[in-house]
């Protein structure tokens, strides 16, 4: 919901808290994920992060989810589906180019940055490409077993969210 | 500028001289520490390459580099990749535009390795205009990279050896690497940032967008220098005339990302000869541009002006006495192979 997009982006801070103690409720289960088998939970899961993600970020889904990097701002909601920044052509009162009714995702995004009141900038790490076999799996479960079990070579960046 | 070792057939590349990445003009020439100038020339809708050498020698001996644009405006033209492969068989130094709105990762990657084949040296990394300004508003955008993975994808070809999948390559494009830059976008607090980030992700040069506001500008590169960006990436803002009053007003509110303060547009409608008055502020433009620390050129987009480019750089003195290499000489006066 486009509302609750720029409210999440303007609570950016307690939220990426609240999100980090939840992450670490899911790592807890791994165990019982593994056991159950994460392709068998894909489904479920990407069907609870389309209804909270998706009323709390506009979340398109994309199962390598970035936000924490982006002051919770979801940038496959940018018509360029830009994932390093905002483009050259944001118009002067800060809506998007492609969609003037809406606010650029990625001025919105460094809003959110600033809100996280780290001092740290995430927004700055340099993203790579999305991987399209990943969209409408579960970013949740990525990241657990990512954190987790993983063993062997980075293959994308650390996913939050 | 001419060299030592230029090579004896167009075409062929200079030596790589240590610490350079590519083996073209233009990073010699910035690595050299004078004021480049480079310029954009507008690709023809048309199939004859005699279009693409009249529009090129526009800039003959005023301009270091010359940008072919991929379709700027989300409009289509000859694409940048055929006009920079028929441009430097001749010698010129092209800047190879790539726009990531129509190509995915895969043609990218293959247009690169053709280009430098070609003797493409500079290549420009852009995320693109969205399809919706442009002749075809229907077409599917592809989006598959932005400016900034871009980037890092022809870095990891040229240094690394090896497309983005990881599969080795026989040998690596030499290229100097570019970015754009808007430093007029919002958030303006941020764009020094996203400076940052872009030579982060592999850029040595960028090239402005349309700079009318010199206030903002130079607000801009103050926070650069703070950076210490000015040191690490080659900067030449985007300057150009402006045709009239009206074109101005349609420009900004048109043309995506394009910031023309009140007070041009009003110097424009004060003047008797509009279009004079467009290439004085141009000219203006770049006088001032030259005097602030950090700066390492300009790059004039003279949209339907071009003509106009080699006066604008005679007038700004930019060049210092430099001069630069041209074509040696036109094709016409070689001898006929029978």
């Amino acid at each position: 919901m486009y509302r609750m997009r720029t409210w999440s982006v303007r609570h950016a801070r307690w939220l990426k808290v609240a999100y980090a103690g939840f992450e670490a409720l899911l790592r807890l289960c791994a165990p019982v994920f593994r056991l159950i088998g994460y392709d068998r939970l894909d489904k479920p899961f990407v069907a609870v992060e389309k209804v909270t993600k998706g009323w709390f970020l506009d979340s398109q889904t994309c199962g390598q989810c970035i936000v924490g990097f982006t002051g919770l701002s979801c940038p496959m909601n940018c018509p360029k589906k830009m994932r390093n920044g905002p483009c050259g052509g944001v118009r002067p009162d800060g809506k998007c180019e492609v969609d003037p009714e809406m606010n650029c995702v990625w001025v919105l995004a460094w809003e959110g940055n600033k809100r996280f009141g780290t001092g740290e900038y995430p927004i700055q790490k340099v993203q790579p490409p999305v991987d399209h076999r990943l969209l409408g799996t579960s970013a949740w479960l990525r990241e657990v077993r990512h954190k987790t079990h993983y063993e062997g070579p980075e293959v994308v960046a650390a996913n939050e969210v | 500028m001419r060299f030592d070792d230029e090579p004896l057939i167009p075409g062929e590349h200079l030596p790589r001289r240590a610490g350079h990445d590519s083996t073209g003009r233009l990073e010699r020439v910035l690595r050299a520490g004078v004021f480049a100038v480079t310029a954009e020339i507008a690709p023809p809708d048309s199939a004859d390459p005699e279009e693409v050498y009249e529009r090129a020698a526009l800039f003959d001996g005023c301009v270091d580099a010359i940008n072919a644009t991929d379709g700027s405006g989300a409009n289509c033209h000859m694409s940048s990749v055929a006009m920079c492969s028929l441009l430097t068989r001749r010698g010129y130094s092209m800047v190879m535009q790539v726009s990531g709105r129509d190509k995915n990762r895969i043609a990218i990657q293959g247009d690169v390795l053709g280009a430098a084949a070609m003797g493409v040296c500079n290549i420009l990394c852009l995320t693109g205009d969205s399809v919706g300004v442009g002749d075809h508003p229907e077409a599917k955008p592809v989006f598959d990279v932005d400016c900034m993975s871009m980037l890092r994808m022809i870095r990891g070809m040229r240094d690394d050896e090896q497309f983005l999948s990881g599969r080795k390559l026989t040998s690596p494009p030499r290229v100097f690497l570019g970015a754009a830059a808007n430093p007029f976008g919002p958030p303006l607090d941020y764009r020094p940032h996203r400076l940052a980030k872009k030579v982060e992700a592999g850029a040595q040069f960028v090239q402005t967008q349309y700079c009318y506001d010199i206030d903002v500008f130079k607000e801009y590169m103050r926070v650069v220098r703070d950076l210490g960006l000015h040191e690490k990436v080659f900067i030449l803002p985007g300057v150009g005339p402006l045709a009239s009053a009206r074109s101005a007003e349609w420009i900004r509110t048109n043309v995506p990302g394009v910031h023309i303060p009140d007070h041009v547009i009003r110097r424009l409608q004060g003047a008797d000869n509009q279009k004079e008055e467009g290439v004085q502020i141009c000219i203006d433009m770049i006088s001032e541009l030259q005097s602030i620390e950090g700066v390492h050129g300009v790059h004039i987009m003279a949209y339907k002006q071009e003509h106009r480019v080699a006066e604008i750089v005679e007038k700004t003195n930019v060049l210092h006495g430099r001069e630069l290499w041209e074509p040696g000489e036109p094709r016409d006066a070689e001898p006929a192979l029978v």
